[in-house]
């Protein structure tokens, strides 16, 4: 009796289904087959912990166990490279009617798929900051910032900052009901997530999407009429950010 | 390309270990007995960041296997043409001592199943794994060690053993084996067969490494002994034998320590790497 890899598969991935014909294991049972099941669904659900710390702390790792069970079945990794494991999860969580009193899993599961991402991002060298202090403020103004692959903006409507320190670090301030957009950096190897001020991600976005530094002000404005670019720009500086700053002729 | 001054061709015939991010400064100031370096590849196939960073660092003073845990060369579809390419990104780049993967199957219909799963051993399974690892050759540009699966089920339509169609996909592709020995003690222990009779059968002059690791021991709904295989502990005494047994047939050979789960401090992972150089010791005198 041929075993084909779908009808294992198929057995792998769902305890009630019975195992193939054409395995012998020297014993009857379902002990042997219930190896490979485990060992499927611990590890990927190993795999779903250690990118997700902060939502199976908020959960609790049985309620993770329980949700990442359910994950990995309806979304098996689409490749062999585990670091990238868990792309649909912040869908799976909004989708997910018992979870909709907690409004911001979905974002903080994003907010930990981008500290990954940028953990594996290319490696860059930023610019002097002096740089930019010599140039004269119109100059400045009209110039393009490029940024280092290792950034990643996040805007959210919940206290998303506050919630990942709360359960990252110790004796973090307890999260107040207030939005926050995030500014992820990596100035040397490690991810350091940085609260924005208002209007600070729109800031960012516009530089991201090639536009000078007076376009994106701009267009921070246009959201919120007290954005402080000098600020926004500092967290940038701080964190490595700026890799290079390329002045446009002043028409 | 790395700066090939401190290039290593091959891996030593001395102990090894898998290696692991938080031993990182253990290994860099003091390896021990430890002369060689195991990744698996999949974890360095980012863009950047530490992880590269640190294998940029331990590829000048370590010879580095790059070990592949998902090309699934078993599996009925074809070989996924990214992945390969990404194998090829970082086998081109590292320049490594020695690339190996497994005779196992994980992708099925583009899901990954991030385990290494059994396959039978016919013709038909040989014809496709043959294909399967010369194109991989062919991809990476260089000849592979493949190795031998922990085993918890046999296939009623198998034709060989496997030991034979070892032989025989090493015969057909050129490529040389990595017999773990651990994974040959589990499946024997599990499947009903000895060792001993495995490594005798064993195609011994294509081996090019040799892994070793700890298992777990539970029973099946029988009572019967079902050894699991974890990587999760020391190594036990009887395949610490077996290691003797096949080290006595093959001579010296690079022979790793792998504990991926519960990963121990850098001292009991350097404590089994001795023992391993001890066994090696014995031989070579």
């Amino acid at each position: 009796m041929k075993v084909s890899q779908t009808q294992f598969r198929t057995a792998l991935l769902d305890p009630d289904h019975p195992i193939p014909d054409g395995l012998s294991d020297g014993a009857e049972g379902d002990a042997r087959f219930n190896v490979y099941r485990n060992n499927v669904t611990v590890s990927l659900t190993e795999a779903m912990h250690s990118a997700f710390p902060v939502i199976t702390k908020l959960l609790g790792t049985q309620n993770m166990d329980g949700l990442a069970g359910i994950f990995l079945r309806q979304h098996p990794p689409s490749s062999p490279l585990m670091m990238h494991y868990g792309g649909a999860f912040p869908e799976f969580l909004a989708g997910m009617e018992q979870l909709a009193h907690l409004g911001y899993l979905p974002d903080i599961a994003r907010l930990e798929l981008a500290i990954r991402r940028s953990y594996h991002a290319s490696d860059s060298e930023p610019i002097n900051p002096e740089d930019l202090a010599g140039l004269a403020p119109e100059a400045l103004m009209a110039s393009v910032i490029g940024l280092a692959p290792s950034v990643e903006v996040l805007r959210s409507d919940w206290p998303i900052y506050d919630i990942w320190r709360f359960n990252s670090i110790a004796d973090a301030p307890k999260p107040q009901p207030i939005a926050q957009d995030v500014v992820i950096t990596r100035a040397e190897f490690d991810p350091e997530p940085m609260l924005l001020p208002p209007g600070g991600a729109v800031w960012i976005r516009a530089l991201l999407d090639g536009h000078t530094i007076a376009q994106s002000y701009e267009a921070a404005l246009g959201h919120y009429a007290e954005f402080d670019l000098g600020a926004t720009l500092a967290i940038l500086l701080q964190g490595g950010a700026v890799i290079s700053l390329t002045e446009k002729d002043i028409a | 390309m790395l700066d090939a001054t401190h290039h290593f061709d091959h891996l030593p015939a001395a102990p090894g270990v898998g290696y692991k991010p938080q031993h990182f400064s253990d290994i860099t100031s003091d390896s021990g007995s430890v002369e060689w370096l195991e990744i698996h590849a999949e974890n360095y196939m980012g863009d950047g960041g530490r992880p590269l960073a640190q294998l940029r660092h331990l590829a000048e003073r370590f010879a580095i296997s790059v070990h592949g845990v998902g090309l699934s060369i078993g599996g009925e579809g074809q070989l996924d043409p990214d992945h390969l390419a990404r194998l090829k990104h970082l086998v081109d780049w590292l320049n490594p001592a020695s690339f190996s993967e497994h005779l196992a199957w994980s992708t099925h219909d583009s899901a990954f199943l991030n385990d290494l799963l059994p396959l039978p051993y016919t013709d038909e399974t040989l014809t496709r794994v043959a294909d399967h690892v010369d194109q991989l050759q062919n991809a990476i540009g260089r000849t592979m060690l493949l190795e031998n699966p922990s085993s918890y089920l046999s296939f009623d339509e198998s034709t060989l053993s496997e030991p034979e169609f070892l032989d025989e996909v090493a015969r057909r592709t050129g490529c040389g084996l990595l017999l773990d020995v651990n994974n040959v003690f589990v499946s024997a222990t599990n499947l009903g067969f000895s060792p001993q009779e495995y490594i005798d059968a064993y195609p011994i002059d294509r081996v090019g490494e040799i892994h070793l690791g700890g298992h777990d021991e539970d029973h099946d709904d029988h009572g019967a002994p079902l050894l699991i295989d974890s990587h999760g502990r020391e190594i036990v005494d009887p395949v610490w034998a077996l290691l003797d047994y096949t080290l006595a047939k093959s001579g010296p050979k690079p022979a790793l320590i792998e504990w991926d789960n519960d990963v121990p401090e850098w001292s009991v992972l350097e404590t089994e790497a001795a023992r391993a150089e001890l066994a090696l010791s014995r031989v070579l005198a």
